[in-house]
């Protein structure tokens, strides 16, 4: 950092060198001022209260203020002033509550000059008239600015600002009798000094406490304030309403703002906590600071320019116990290392290219796009403005105009809506997927569908078997087979299959007390999309009994979850809120026993089509070549797929497969994948299939996207205002909001109602009552039709 | 259902506090309509929302502070929300607390086994052991080195920033809160334990609080006594600026250290809580007692809510910040202009010197504040109230309740709760807040 770097800059007669360069300080600043030559400047504090000579190579100290073997609390200092037409003359704001004047021209160690306690408060902020010698301002925590007239032994005037805390005054460079005070709540008010009783002027500058504000230098009617809000904010003050023109957005919140000699857009700023850099924005860049200061390690509390027309030179002190010379040339620039090229994709698939000019033209040999290359140039060019620092940088800006026919996307639409994911046993699902694909003429596709069926299904009976066969299947036989069941035809397994899914789900019931089955208390409750799963997943199956062909395979148990579709489901249920339950309940699907034997029983019936496959696969089937053996090959085809851009088909053969191949897959490659897939149905406006498929995922990362952001708000139906309650009575108009015009309670789910009189209620309460009636359950004697 | 033999709990309390008579809660009038919301939005009114209830305004921030704590999206899964609170709870020995946050947990689908014991819990939940000890008793202890070992990446399991600071404002919370429970005697809930009995009521038994009686015997001295609190209270603030910067110090001292007997020995803590609890003998102990070197102590100035703590909690936890500033703000503003039986009073003195001399007991000193004021303004009594209320919760009694400001009415005595509760939750948070951020640094 001990860059050597000489500047000189001319000023007048006096002219001021250095280079950036600290010094340690014993104690953390509060506080830096600077003497107007710019020759010293004083460093203040808890526990520190110093002068430091300003010298080409570095600091020297030259002054102790803080004198006496325990110094009081008149020396804890939270602001400190160099008068700037007196250069004997300090000020300081104690956190007691007193404030001090100091003059160096005394010949005794201790300066001290007056001491004025008349604040109740610690006082935040002194402020010297920059052209009238005796007139100094504070600004005080109790809610008071106090303006004294240095030559008596009171304040002269007391300025209230309603008890709400002062956080900075700043007197106008230009206006001799007007100062700015900026306050805890939000506000800055502007005073005429010779008017104690009532502000000028009054306005909400942020939300959260104002900390800071400085008058622009040249320009009479700026004035910079900064926020709790990490904003800061430059108001014109000429018009009759206080303006705001310029706006920076920064990462903390704003303890100072100091503008920058000499350049009238530019200002300084440090933070009051975690950042620690000193930046100088260009207020009309507000996006990237025109330049950073990251020497301290801690948070920086004071910043002042050495000098007032010198804009080379910033000096700052720190909570770290330095204090700092920094030179302009020396500081970083965040513009340099941002990216100045920009790429982005327009609605209709079109790619609009900004980049540097030099480069683009380096590179003549390019090609252009068979689908339309428009170079644009450069639309916006800003008036050069010689006062404006930044770089010009001259863009080109290309647009690649796609084909609308050969990127269209209608293949992915349709694949997302038609394919079938779950509910269909696995040998059903691929072959209808393996259909969707081979209509929307993607025959890639359906043949690995076709594919992955006969890698992963059950050994199933070749296709000219048919049903009466079924019962002695060869196959079958080579097992060991234990009992009846397996020489029983097709139905009668589905009989006793379903008779005992049912019993499981009453049993299950009063397990999951909170799934309400009633009907009628399922439209008052909002649900978990848990339960209804729940139910289908875990119905409990003796697979010993009803599929023998499993027993080989025990191994590697082969578990499907049987989902209903999205659309089937009761579309409100008890929300419970419980950020946990889906990883509870992918566990219990994980463990339960899967349902097979709708799967064994559809194998059988089911017609394979792709006759000329199962004929060459049927004989390399051997009863031991289970699924697991292709599990490389089928991951290697996903991350293909994946590759290539049909993250789709990836997903969609992960979600088919389930447990047969997750395991082979990372997580995270997974998440990616459904990540993106999700993306992109949601671009495609495919709500429904990307809900499904965030169900059926099995990442817990996808799976609690579905939890997130689940809070509605509701208007009262009554004053159309929002109900800011918990409950259901409108605080404002103090009813019920939208009552059943049938049973007259809250309908806290489908409310159905008559466009033609706009009483309403209940989905289902309606609906019953215009079975029987034809007028209006609300009694206004409208006729009412619900089709 | 009796006749069918089932027997047929009977609820003991007699109102939601053992020191206010439930009478008097109610014809205090609680806010209607604020209990009505709370009953809307948790399903049942608990006896901390109707003795709230007595200051609705500042119910109603708290209920929305509650709600965002435990319900709103945030780092932390909702049963380990519901558990650190007992585990807070638990160091408190408030068992009130951990019974409610321990039916929470359970609904929130947390593991039963988890409540028998803290060996039970994930490491990553006991890590905060220490850091729950210190917070609860002497957070002026808590160092950059706590926040390291949970939050540096060799720590494990590590706690994210986000997730420590939210874990810091439950507990800080429900400690403050457990301060407010004793220090209002509330009654178990009648599904708490101890809260219901299967005996028949007996006939010769009327329930009445005796406390509630010796707590009007001295009216007529009791009288006197406010005029002279409120004469010094208007001398206070016509008083000028006399003393010197060393007496200034001296009375902070002072205050600091003035000892205050608060040591009742109770009852050993019931078993549901102590298992909860590591290290049950770790207390509260005087910041700096006389004569031992003090720690170094906290400057309002150089720490404080509004221009540190709160960015750093609206940085980590969005939101948040907001929320406990309202409550802040809320507390420190509220007044009825009102003291016992008079009215139109500025009571602003009075609050203050509660507030300071609170974050006095946690070492926190306020440069411009004039310590003498508290000396002239709380009564002894009083401070034994808001020491015992404030750093050993579990030893307040009724008696500690019902000495100090004998006539004041008892939702003023709330009203003191609530100031008591609001300043050790923010100095609490102050120290870890400060810790945050020297790590963060």
């Amino acid at each position: 950092m001990e860059k050597m770097s000489r500047v000189t800059t001319a000023l007048g007669s006096n002219s001021i060198t250095g280079r950036t360069m600290f010094c340690h300080l014993d104690a953390p600043a509060n506080a830096i001022s600077v003497c107007r030559d710019a020759t010293q400047v004083v460093v203040a504090g808890r526990n520190i209260f110093k002068i430091y000579a300003l010298e080409e190579e570095q600091f020297v100290e030259k002054l102790n203020l803080r004198v006496g073997r325990k110094p009081s609390l008149n020396f804890s200092c939270a602001d400190v002033m160099w008068h700037q037409m007196e250069e004997n003359l300090l000020a300081t704001a104690a956190t007691n509550g007193a404030v001090v004047t100091w003059n160096l021209g005394k010949p005794s160690r201790n300066k001290q000059d007056q001491l004025f306690t008349e604040h109740k408060r610690t006082v935040n902020k002194v402020c010297f008239h920059p052209t009238e010698v005796y007139m100094l301002l504070s600004g005080s925590q109790d809610g008071f600015m106090k303006c004294f007239d240095l030559r008596k032994k009171e304040s002269v005037s007391t300025f209230s600002g309603q008890s709400e805390s002062v956080r900075d005054v700043q007197f106008s460079m230009k206006d001799y009798f007007t100062f700015a005070a900026s306050f805890e709540n939000g506000n800055v008010q502007l005073w005429d000094i010779r008017r104690p009783d009532r502000y000028e002027r009054m306005f909400t500058a942020h939300t959260g406490p104002v900390f800071c504000c400085d008058w622009h230098p040249d320009d009479r009617g700026w004035l910079a304030t900064g926020g709790r809000d990490k904003m800061v904010k430059v108001w014109d003050m000429t018009t009759n309403r206080a303006k705001e023109i310029y706006c920076v957005q920064t990462i903390a919140s704003v303890a100072r703002v100091k503008w920058r000699p000499e350049r009238k857009f530019h200002l300084a700023t440090c933070s009051m906590m975690v950042d620690h850099n000193i930046y100088v924005w260009d207020i009309r860049r507000p996006f990237i600071p025109f330049a950073t200061f990251e020497e301290h390690k801690d948070v920086t509390t004071g910043i002042v320019w050495r000098h007032q027309h010198d804009p080379h030179y910033l000096l700052s002190g720190s909570k770290d116990s330095t204090l700092y010379q920094h030179m302009f040339k020396d500081a970083t620039r965040p513009v340099d290392k941002a990216n100045p090229e920009g790429l982005c994709f327009g609605l209709m698939g079109d790619l609009a290219f900004a980049v540097n000019e030099s480069l683009i033209s380096s590179d003549a040999s390019r090609k252009p796009y068979p689908g339309g290359d428009r170079r644009y140039p450069f639309f916006s060019f800003k008036k050069a403005n010689p006062t404006e620092q930044f770089a010009h940088v001259s863009s080109t800006l290309s647009v690649f105009e796609t084909d609308l026919d050969s990127n269209c996307m209608d293949w992915f639409v349709k694949t997302a809506q038609l394919y079938l994911l779950s509910g269909k046993p696995f040998t059903e699902l691929c072959d209808h997927n393996a259909k969707v694909a081979q209509e929307l003429k993607r025959p890639q596709v359906s043949t690995t569908w076709t594919m992955l069926r006969i890698m992963f299904s059950e050994p199933a009976p070749g296709p000219n078997q048919n049903l009466s066969k079924l019962g002695s299947l060869p196959l079958m036989n080579s097992f060991s087979m234990k009992d009846l069941g397996s020489v029983m035809g097709p139905e009668g397994r589905l009989e006793r299959h379903k008779g005992e899914s049912r019993q499981d789900n009453i049993h299950l019931e009063p397990g999951n007390s909170h799934i309400s089955n009633n009907n009628e208390e399922n439209e008052e409750t909002e649900g978990s999309d848990g339960p209804t799963e729940y139910m289908f997943g875990d119905a409990e199956l003796d697979d010993d009994d009803l599929y023998p062909m499993e027993h080989e395979n025990q191994a590697v148990p082969e578990e499907q979850v049987y989902t209903l579709p999205p659309e089937a489901f009761q579309l409100r249920h008890e929300i419970i809120d419980n950020p946990s339950a889906p990883e509870h309940l992918q566990q219990d699907k994980a463990d339960s026993p899967h349902v097979s034997g709708n799967e064994a029983e559809v194998t059988c019936l089911t017609p394979i089509e792709t006759v000329s496959l199962i004929s060459i696969s049927q004989p390399l089937y051997s009863p031991h070549l289970h699924g697991s053996f292709f599990c490389p090959i089928v991951r290697e085809m996903l991350s293909h797929y994946a590759e290539q851009g049909d993250v789709q088909m990836a997903v969609s053969v992960l979600i088919v497969l389930g447990e047969r191949i997750r395991k082979e897959i990372d997580d995270l490659t997974q998440e990616h994948w459904y990540m993106s897939y999700i993306d992109l149905l949601q671009r495609f406006e495919l709500w429904n299939v990307s809900n499904e498929v965030i169900k059926l995922s099995t990442c817990s990362a996808i799976t609690c996207l579905n939890q997130t952001s689940t809070t509605l708000h509701i208007n009262c139906s009554n004053c159309k205002r929002p109900m800011s309650n918990k409950g259901w009575i409108c605080d404002r108009c103090r009813q019920c909001a939208s009552a059943c015009a049938v049973c007259h309670h809250v309908v806290k789910g489908l409310f159905v109602w008559c466009q033609g009189c706009s009483h309403g209620g209940h989905l289902e309460h309606i609906m019953n009552w215009l079975k029987n009636n034809s007028h209006c359950p609300a009694g206004c004697g409208h006729m009412c039709e619900y089709t | 259902m009796s006749e069918e033999g089932i027997e047929v709990p009977r609820a003991l309390a007699s109102g939601p506090s053992a020191f206010i008579p439930a009478k008097e809660m109610f014809t205090e009038g609680p806010n209607q309509d604020m209990l009505i919301e709370s009953f809307l939005s948790l399903g049942r009114v608990d006896h901390l929302a109707m003795v709230m209830a007595l200051h609705p305004s500042y119910l109603s921030c708290f209920l929305r502070t509650q709600h965002a704590l435990f319900e709103l999206d945030g780092p932390l899964p909702r049963d380990w929300r519901h558990y650190i609170s007992i585990m807070a709870a638990a160091r408190h020995h408030c068992s009130y607390m951990v019974q409610q946050h321990s039916m929470a947990f359970l609904e929130a689908g947390g593991e039963e086994s988890w409540l028998s014991g803290l060996e039970h819990a994930p490491t990553k939940l006991r890590g905060l052991q220490t850091l729950n000890k210190l917070l609860a008793h002497r957070p002026w202890l808590i160092t950059q080195q706590h926040i390291q070992e949970l939050v540096c990446a060799g720590a494990e399991p590590r706690w994210s920033l986000a997730e420590l600071i939210h874990a810091v404002i439950l507990m800080a919370h429900t400690h403050s809160l457990c301060s407010f429970v004793w220090g209002c005697g509330l009654n178990p809930e009648p599904d708490h334990i101890g809260g219901h009995t299967f005996c028949p009521p007996s006939p010769s038994h009327i329930p009445h609080s005796p406390a509630h009686e010796d707590g009007r015997q001295e009216l007529a001295d009791g009288a006197v006594e406010v005029e002279v609190l409120m004469k010094r209270m208007v001398e206070l603030q016509q008083q000028e600026e006399e003393c010197t910067q060393e007496e200034m110090v001296t009375r902070f001292e002072r205050e600091r250290s003035e000892s205050i007997p608060t040591a009742v020995v109770r009852g050993a803590p019931p078993e549901l809580v102590l298992n909860l609890v590591e290290e049950p003998e770790f207390r509260y102990e005087d910041f700096a007692p006389r004569g031992e070197q003090s720690p170094p102590i906290m400057r309002a100035q150089d720490y404080s809510w509004e221009d540190h703590g709160f960015s750093l909690v609206q940085r980590l936890l969005p939101d948040m910040g907001q929320f406990l500033d309202e409550e802040f703000q809320v507390v420190s503003n509220l007044t009825y202009h009102r003291m016992a039986m008079h009215e139109g009073v500025d009571t602003y003195t009075l609050r203050k010197a509660l507030w300071n001399y609170i974050h006095c007991l946690y070492g926190i000193r306020y440069d411009d504040y004039d310590y003498g004021s508290v000396n002239v303004l709380l009564e002894r009594s009083l401070k034994v109230f808001v020491k015992t209320v404030a750093c050993h919760p579990e030893q307040t009694t009724a008696h500690i309740y019902h000495d100090f400001w004998r006539h004041f009415r008892h939702s003023e005595k709330v009203h003191a709760n609530l100031i008591v509760m609001e300043a050790r939750l923010q100095a609490a948070l102050l120290y870890t807040l400060r810790a945050i951020t020297y790590y963060m640094r």
